[in-house]
């Protein structure tokens, strides 16, 4: 599925980069050594994690974007980490379980 | 008739006072082997084991020198510090073990999985470390 269609399906909100890559499945998790090794090429990773070590790890995994849960804001120099490395980053006032359940419906449908 | 080095050596000062910085090093080495055009399983090792030592020095060990050599058979990673050195090692191994105190982990570290990680994603580890001098570990991926 495209971001671009997960963004508009659950009005998620596009902090930076852009929505045109497909997303092939979904990680969950704020432990940076457990998403580094769980989030694949081209995931959806959720996290409430706002620092720029997020970046690094979204880069070296080549996770389509990180979704940011409960509306949590990035901090300055992670979101211009974000957008030196071209990482989407996509925010929602949804908690992590809510969003998992939205998300699980639409792959369901699509 | 050019010779071409068969070698390439990569070096970086890892910084233990910025851990936003954390994790830089590694997105380098990333993209320079992307450029290369290494497979994606490749750098996908390199990555996490890089990564996890590099963090480990900034956050264990308040910094050190990565050295990273590409050879035509493997790739091989040197991560240096002056840190505390690592007193039981087998116990360091074990995943979840950790000693990260709790303001590191509310940045998401300390999850106790680094040690493992690497030795895990790589294809040979060796740890040389003495409690009060600092620890070395050198890490291959083979091509
Ligand atoms: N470079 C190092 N210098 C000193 N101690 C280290 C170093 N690397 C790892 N350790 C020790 O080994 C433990 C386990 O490391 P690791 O598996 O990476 O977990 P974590 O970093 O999440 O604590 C650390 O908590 C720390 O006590
Ligand atoms: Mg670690």
């Amino acid at each position: 599925m495209k971001l671009e269609s997960l963004c508009n399906s659950l009005s998620l909100k596009v902090i930076t980069g852009d929505t045109e890559r497909e997303f092939s499945g979904v990680y969950v998790g704020d432990f940076l050594s457990r998403a580094m090794t769980c989030v694949k090429q081209d995931y959806l990773w959720i996290t409430i994690m706002t620092n720029s070590n997020v970046i690094a790890v979204a880069s070296l995994t080549d996770a389509a974007a990180v979704l940011l849960a409960e509306d949590v804001v990035l901090l300055p120099d992670a979101l211009e980490a974000a957008r030196e490395n071209g990482i989407t980053i996509l925010s929602s006032s949804l908690d992590a379980y809510r969003l998992c359940l939205h998300i699980g419906k639409l792959l369901e449908e699509s | 008739m050019i010779e071409m080095p068969d070698t390439l050596k990569f070096h970086f000062d890892v910084d233990g006072s910025d851990f936003s910085s954390a994790g830089e090093a590694s997105v380098v080495v990333k993209k320079k082997l992307r450029q290369l055009g290494y497979p994606a399983d490749i750098i996908r090792k390199v990555s996490i084991a890089m990564y996890e030592g590099e963090i480990n020095m900034v956050i264990h060990a308040n910094g050190g020198t990565a050295e990273v050599e590409i050879h035509e058979n493997e790739i091989v990673i040197i991560l240096s510090d002056h840190g505390p050195g690592i007193p039981d090692v087998n116990l360091a191994m074990q995943e979840g073990y950790s000693t990260a105190r709790e303001n590191i982990r509310v940045l998401g570290f300390g999850a106790g999985m680094g040690l493992p990680n690497m030795k895990k994603y790589t294809d040979y580890m060796k740890i040389d470390t003495k409690v009060g001098e600092g620890t070395t570990i050198t890490m291959k991926v083979y091509l």
